[in-house]
């Protein structure tokens, strides 16, 4: 994961409570083989027009598909964003969408995890504060809106000013680029001192036979 | 003396690499096992990042759930191009990183659960992962082993570890004997009705007691594999010398000396006298019955001498919800006698009941008959393994004269991922794990029941009472086999 500390960015406003993982990402896209690419079905059957079998076009009503939003990598939601199916690929199409936070009331609690174990930034503020927020990124595309990490504020030039709590353990990831798997290997010494001792507990060898 | 220990804290404790402040412990993993569906991500991801699989002789891979069960051409050339690449994915990936790799039609190919197991790769005492939430099944042997996402399945590849919080410990202790015609399917069945489909979330099960010693490995495999359906972490049961006669001469498992000493390590596993569990249950054997479920999760499930129960047995309002919606879904109404629902198909099969031990008692039922007119019924094997032995056996004759269907090894029709699928408002006797709704095909009604079971209403086109199978009929079936070199 690259670390990550201030976004300075406009914002994309997505006014609505509830949008579950199955908007975010739908379920026919969960058979890909692929880590990547999930940027481009983000939002899949509210971004396309599907009505006409075979032809796919951009719906150009819907937010993501407007120029004046492209280039935003923060997202603003309602409350309960990312409700539904435990499925990583909607943190995946947030994420390769190029979205690298998002502002909501209230996150479900799987996404919540997901989102962190991939390079998200969850901010959670009150439903005045996004609403200021969402409100100010609908009337001037080009509103800008700054997300600190490491002091945990929100602001903007037109005077907001937030402060938003994170699970400490999570914000240090995230500001050091760590994934898991990143951390793990932060403890990589203890983990090659158990591995020798245990190489030679034969007995939890998958396929070692003989001693 | 030490303070007494559960098997599970033995374990746990043996596989601790660190325990930073402010985080979960990391655990080591002995052993991977990996299929085509969750795994992709997690090798595209070791390769974006640049990474190695740090061990490769702790992974085995095999491909189980997309292969068709038809025929040997339809699994060489498999017509759905997305399960074709994902198998493709998988062999190359292999290759790539240097998993030993059981490919459709390898000797040892089969469900997952199935092979690790058969191939003495699951032992006691081993820390076993899998992106699959069926892995408890390798806790009959005494392993931790529980089911994991796709990002911890690239975890693993990446440090053969995983943070993992610890869960607490749960004993159920089964005495008693079991009644005639009462198996492991029954036992696991009861447990989760009693307890709930969320019952033993954030425990750790430890099965115990006379019947659970009692049974073979395959009956334990069959118990702990549902532990998931109960919402444990994992199951557990103390390895003993059922274990250990299963064990020797698998092509994984110690020769030799290191067969003696690795024994020695096992007998210090079973949970110290006087050890502490954070919650205990106890059932008594011989109040089992034959289980079959009515509804649309495990949980909802009467005994074959029972009925569909009504609202007023639901024991919350949730529970009522859930009822009339799964009235519903399977078009049962309150109070039939579970013996009068018919039945359109049966599976046999899965991880849970695709077994040598599974085909053996099911054929012993099926024998000199056939099955019911316009009943579709098919065997499904768990492995290669599985199959060639009942071969050698003879069930498939047994089988194919009473007019099922003996198919190839996989997943089939456990999840109708692949072309064995249910149809819209068919219904089903299956010997699997899930009676979710759609599970088994969109629209499909799935009752859970063991192999006999499963079995006997294939041949009355309707659940039947197996204890009252013509029970001599049975025990000479049975007898026969036994005579004529099957054990059973
Ligand atoms: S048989 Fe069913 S439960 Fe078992 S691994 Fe396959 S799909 Fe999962």
């Amino acid at each position: 994961m690259v670390p990550i500390n201030e976004i300075k960015s406009k914002a994309m406003p997505l006014p609505l409570p509830n949008i579950d993982t199955d908007q975010i990402i739908p379920k026919q896209f969960l058979k890909r083989i692929e880590r990547t690419g999930y940027g481009d079905f983000l939002f899949y059957d509210w971004r396309y027009n599907l009505d006409v079998p075979d032809s796919v076009t951009p719906n150009a009503d819907f937010v993501l598909n407007k120029p004046e939003y492209q280039g935003a990598q923060i997202l603003i939601a309602e409350r309960n964003f990312g409700c539904g199916s435990s499925r990583e690929h909607a943190a995946w199409a947030i994420n390769q969408f190029g979205f690298l936070a998002v502002i909501a009331p209230t996150f479900a609690d799987i996404f919540f995890s997901n989102a962190g174990k991939n390079g998200i930034i969850l901010v959670r503020l009150d439903d005045e504060q996004v609403k200021t927020l969402m409100d100010r990124s609908i009337k001037n595309p080009d509103h800008i809106i700054t997300v600190n990490l490491e002091h945990q504020t929100v602001t903007d030039d037109a005077g907001f000013k937030a402060t938003f709590e994170i699970d400490p353990f999570r914000k240090f990831c995230l500001l050091n680029g760590y994934d898991d798997i990143g951390l793990t290997l932060r403890h990589i010494e203890d983990l090659d001192k158990f591995e020798e001792k245990h190489n030679n507990e034969f007995w939890s060898a998958p396929k070692l036979a003989t001693k | 003396m030490s303070t007494p220990k559960t098997l599970f804290e033995k374990v746990w404790q043996q596989h601790l690499v660190a325990e930073p402040a402010g985080e979960p412990p990391l655990l080591y993993i002995d052993l991977q096992l990996v299929h085509e569906v969750t795994s992709p991500q997690a090798f595209e991801g070791l390769r974006i990042a640049g990474r190695k699989l740090r061990r490769p002789d702790r992974h085995i891979a095999t491909v189980d759930h997309n292969v068709p069960t038809t025929s040997v051409e339809d699994r060489l050339h498999i017509v759905d191009q997305i399960a074709s690449k994902q198998v493709q994915a998988l062999r190359t990936n292999c290759a790539d990183f240097g998993i030993e790799f059981f490919d459709v039609q390898d000797a040892s190919q089969g469900i997952v659960h199935m092979i690790g197991p058969e191939l003495g790769a699951t032992k006691p005492g081993m820390t076993i992962v899998c992106g699959d939430s069926h892995t408890s099944t390798h806790g009959a042997f005494g392993a931790m082993a529980f089911g994991i996402g796709t990002s911890e399945v690239e975890h693993v590849m990446a440090t053969q570890t995983l943070p993992q919080s610890k869960p607490k410990t749960f004993r159920i202790t089964v005495d008693g004997e079991l009644p005639f015609g009462v198996t492991a399917k029954d036992i696991i069945l009861d447990i989760i009705g009693k307890i709930g489909t969320d019952g033993a979330t954030g425990y750790a099960i430890e099965y115990a007691g006379s019947a659970i010693r009692a049974l073979s490995m395959e009956g334990r495999m069959t118990v702990c594999n549902m532990s998931i359906e109960a919402g444990a972490r994992a199951g557990m049961i103390a390895p003993d010398e059922t274990t250990f006669e299963y064990l020797k001469g698998r092509r994984f498992s110690p020769q030799g000396d290191a067969w003696e000493q690795a024994v020695a390590h096992w007998r210090t596993l079973p949970t110290d006298e006087g050890a502490t569990f954070d919650r205990e249950m106890h059932i008594d054997a011989a109040t089992l019955a034959p289980a079959v479920t009515w509804g649309t999760s495990p949980g909802m499930h009467a005994t074959i001498d029972g009925k569909v129960p009504s609202l007023d047995d639901a024991r919350s309002d949730a529970d009522r919800k859930s009822f009339a919606k799964a009235y519903e879904y399977m078009d049962l109404q309150p109070g039939m006698p579970m013996e009068q629902i018919t039945i359109d198909t049966v599976f046999l099969g899965s991880c849970t009941n695709g077994r040598i031990e599974d085909l053996r008692a099911a054929a012993a039922v099926v024998k000199g008959h056939h099955i019911a007119a316009k009943i579709r019924a098919m065997v499904v094997p768990g492995s290669q393994q599985v199959k060639r032995q009942a071969e050698e056996e003879g069930l498939d004759a047994i089988f194919k004269t009473a007019g099922f269907e003996w198919r190839e090894p996989g997943c089939s029709m456990c999840l109708g991922m692949n072309p064995d699928i249910l149809q819209p408002g068919e219904r089903c006797a299956s010997t699997s794990n899930r009676n979710f709704e759609g599970r088994q095909g969109r629209g499909g009604r799935t009752h859970l029941v063991s192999p006999e079971m499963a079995a006997a209403a294939a041949i009355t086109g309707h659940f039947t009472d197996i204890r009252k199978w013509k029970s001599a009929e049975l025990n000479l079936a049975t007898k026969q086999m036994l005579a004529e070199g099957g054990s059973l």
